[in-house]
């Protein structure tokens, strides 16, 4: 069982990698990125159901700092839109040296 | 009273419980007064009244008394014309007036009572050592503020204080006006302390405190008008100058302190008992030492700042470069006659040197147009005899000569400020930019300067050892002792270079003789073409010639008295027109076995002989003076501006044997040219600033530059390393 359930996981979380490394959308980028939080709250599960309960405690944790994280990600995506009228990464790339 | 901490070895010394506890009040007196001074010197710049608009200005512009053309004529003396000048005096002047030559005159009356509390006290054979406070305890060096008070510290001390109580009285006349009174009086106060540590201090450190302070004065009164260049490029000459002898100095400190573990003057004495005679290092020790002396009592080679230092204002030339600061080499040499005695190769160097110097210094009098700088170039041939006296083991006679040596040139020097004085006031009447110190431009004084006239007389026979004057007597005895010691002495039966220290001494003598003969002549010089023949001032400015007022002659006279009589203390045998020998009885229980180390149990010269020396050397001065006046017409000069070129060899001794130019071109533009070249522009400018300082930064930003390149902005490449990162980091967990 848990085996399975890290395996999932894993596929889960390199789908968000390659996800954040591939794709040009903020919105997607950020959606992979979700992903892969959720990729990680899995194992926590999993963990959790064969060692103890603990790291369940872990994962609301986190679903909290997502949550929080998605409200302000989100805000951050609608305000460069209404700023440079695109939400393409290749495009906003302001910060460099 | 200071806290003694060593008062056990004390207490055992005839002097305990007298005056001589306090002998710490006599250089605290002049730093008191250098403090007050100084205080006055300075609020009055801060604050300056109402009264007097514009002072702080006329501080740092110089002015009054000035010596040459000076720039209150260019400021006032063309707005006032032929008026009396608005007199620029300093605010506080009056309180300066009393609390200068105060201080000065309380050390001398205190020093005067331990003079006679040691008189009192008997055979005083150790010295009065007096432990204040621990100073420097470092490892195996324990250096205290400790003073030496002995029969010689006594003489030298009555003669700093002394001297110097009457130069600073001469000096409330001489620089009253000046606006820089106050500071003036400062710094003449300054050195009088630092001069009293140099010969009161109980060890070498102490002395050394002294002697760099006394330079760090002279530094300071040479500039003391800075507002022009000449003057504070004199002052810087000769602090550098001085530099070179203070490394000696400093050397041999280094050496005495490795092989003696000590620098006290009374242990070092005992480590010099252990010393081989002749040895290497007693003779690099007093060379070393000897370097120090050189500098500061101006020699050959480093006499050339004493010529440059009369830019001063004229006390501070009679003071600290005749009377005592240039003195203090005769004085060290003497204070460390333990070492000297036993290195007689050390003794005929510095005999040579001395009596190269007398000669050398001698002949460039012969020429010079500047009446101080006549006097400049007779000090340091005068120094050279003082230094062929300590040199051949004759302390107490190159002693002797210091002190009546004191006497006639600080009469000189205060003379020739009284003629520059006079010269100088009615020149600024008529607002005439004549140079007041060319003797072309004075002539006839006599008749308008009575009194200076006839004590600079008596300097002048005085200096020319014309008995009996307390020039003769002291000249005298450097001369016959120096033929004495060629005779028979360890210095006679040494060699340098080969050649018998006898023959050396006998070459020296006879310089010494020939530098006596110019002595003569160039004194009688400078008295004809100053005090003699017509008035060549000019026909406007003759009326306003005048003696200078009482505080000003008041110590000339008491100086002419002392230059009369000065002989006394220490008449010699051929004379007993009194107690023979007062002065060598005195210092026999500092300087009395080194002198008999040197003698080496010589008998004593016959008298035939000593008349004979005597008579020769007197004849010498005559003939002098005889040839400067039958030879010399003052009515054939004409005034400093009409005067023609000189020529040929004149030319040579009027440009000072071009020793000036030479060490220019020698020494002065080969060390501006590397350190411009070399060490600015190649060491300080490349390898530091270019290579060091900016090289670094220059690094930093290339580094900076490459790691500003991998920031693209792109976010997706950021991510990309990001990964690449994570994975090389799991990755190299995974191989262990």
């Amino acid at each position: 069982m848990l085996a399975e359930a890290l395996f999932f996981s894993a596929v889960l979380f390199t789908i968000g990698v390659f996800g954040v490394l591939i794709r040009r959308n903020a919105i997607i980028v950020f959606m992979c990125v979700e992903l892969m939080l959720n990729a990680v709250n899995l194992t926590f599960v999993a963990f959790a159901q064969a060692y103890g309960a603990a790291g369940q405690v872990f994962v609301f944790f986190v679903m909290t700092v997502a949550a929080a994280e998605a409200a302000v990600g989100l805000a951050i995506i609608i305000a460069l839109f209404r700023h440079r009228q695109t939400v393409n990464l290749q495009n906003i790339n302001l910060l460099k040296g | 009273m200071l806290p003694l901490l060593q008062a056990a070895t004390a207490n055992t010394h005839p002097l305990t419980r007298t005056i001589a506890e306090w002998v710490w009040l006599v250089p605290l007196l002049p730093l008191l007064g250098f403090v007050i001074n100084g205080v006055l010197s300075l609020a009055a710049a801060y604050h300056p009244g109402p009264a007097d608009p514009g002072l702080a200005h006329d501080e740092t512009t110089g002015g009054g008394a000035s010596e040459h053309a000076h720039a209150d004529h260019d400021t006032d003396g063309g707005a006032t014309g032929n008026d009396h000048h608005p007199v620029a005096r300093h605010r506080f002047s009056g309180l300066t007036s009393i609390v200068g030559p105060g201080v000065l005159i309380l050390s001398f009356l205190l020093s005067a009572a331990i003079f006679l509390a040691m008189r009192g006290a008997g055979e005083i054979s150790a010295p009065f050592v007096q432990r204040y406070f621990s100073w420097m305890p470092v490892g195996d060096m324990h250096i205290d503020a400790a003073l030496q008070l002995d029969q010689l510290s006594m003489m030298m001390t009555l003669v700093v204080t002394g001297v110097g109580a009457l130069i600073h009285i001469f000096s409330v006349g001489y620089m009253q006006d000046d606006p820089g009174y106050p500071r003036y009086f400062a710094y003449l106060n300054l050195f009088v302390f630092f001069m009293l540590l140099l010969v009161l201090g109980g060890n070498y450190p102490l002395v050394f405190i002294g002697w760099e302070g006394v330079g760090l004065c002279s530094y300071l009164l040479i500039g003391f008008w800075f507002s022009e260049k000449a003057n504070a490029d004199a002052g810087k000459k000769a602090f550098i100058v001085n530099r070179i002898g203070d490394f000696g100095f400093l050397i041999a400190m280094f050496m005495i302190f490795a092989n003696m573990r000590t620098l006290d003057f009374t242990g070092v004495q005992q480590g010099a008992a252990s010393l081989p005679v002749g040895g290497t290092l007693v003779t690099a020790i007093c060379l070393f030492l000897f370097l120090g002396c050189v500098g500061k009592s101006a020699q050959i080679p480093l006499y050339v700042w004493l010529p440059d230092a009369m830019a001063g204002p004229t006390p501070v030339s009679a003071l600290i470069h005749a009377a005592t600061m240039v003195t203090a080499g005769v004085y060290l040499i003497a204070r460390s006659s333990m070492l000297f005695s036993i290195a007689p190769v050390a003794q005929i160097v510095v005999v040579l040197i001395g009596a190269l110097t007398a000669i050398f210094a001698a002949s460039i009098g012969l020429k010079q147009w500047d009446i101080k700088k006549v006097l400049a170039y007779s000090t340091v041939s005068q120094l050279g005899y003082m230094f062929i006296g300590v040199g051949s083991g004759a302390y107490v006679t190159g002693l002797f000569h210091l002190v009546t040596h004191a006497f006639f040139k600080a009469l000189l020097f205060l003379g020739s400020g009284s003629v520059i004085f006079a010269l100088h006031r009615a020149y600024h009447h008529t607002g005439n930019h004549d140079d007041a110190q060319d003797m072309r431009n004075m002539g006839g004084l006599k008749t308008y300067m009575p009194v200076t006239f006839w004590l600079m007389w008596i300097a002048t026979l005085a200096i020319a050892g014309i008995p009996p004057f307390a020039g003769f007597f002291s000249k005298d005895e450097i001369l016959g002792a120096l033929f004495a010691r060629a005779q028979h002495s360890t210095i006679a039966s040494a060699h340098l270079f080969g050649i018998p220290g006898s023959a050396w001494l006998y070459f020296a003598y006879l310089l010494g003789l020939v530098a006596a003969f110019m002595t003569a002549v160039y004194m009688t010089r400078m008295m004809i073409y100053t005090f003699h023949g017509p008035n060549r001032t000019g026909e406007k400015e003759r009326g306003y010639l005048a003696e200078a007022p009482w505080i000003m002659t008041g110590p000339l006279v008491v100086l002419g008295i002392l230059t009369a009589v000065g002989g006394w203390i220490n008449l010699p045998e051929f004379a007993p027109l009194g107690r023979v020998g007062a002065l060598e009885h005195w210092l026999d229980p500092v300087l009395g076995e080194p002198t008999a180390r040197v003698i080496a149990g010589a008998g004593e010269t016959s008298t035939g002989l000593e008349y004979g020396l005597v008579a020769l050397a007197v004849l010498i001065a005559v003939g002098g003076i005889a040839l400067a006046w039958t030879r010399l017409k003052p009515e054939t000069l004409v005034p400093k501006r009409e005067a023609p070129q000189e020529e040929g060899f004149e030319k040579v001794l009027i440009n000072k044997y071009y020793v000036d130019e030479i060490y220019d071109e020698a020494i002065v533009e080969p060390v501006v040219g590397i350190s411009r070249g070399l060490l600015w522009r190649g060491v300080d400018a490349g390898l530091i600033d270019g290579l060091g300082v900016n090289g670094s930064a220059y690094f930093a930003r290339f580094v900076g530059w490459i790691g500003s390149q991998l920031q693209s902005g792109q976010l997706g490449t950021y991510a990309w390393v990001l990964v690449a990162g994570v994975l090389a980091v799991l990755g190299a967990f995974s191989i262990r």
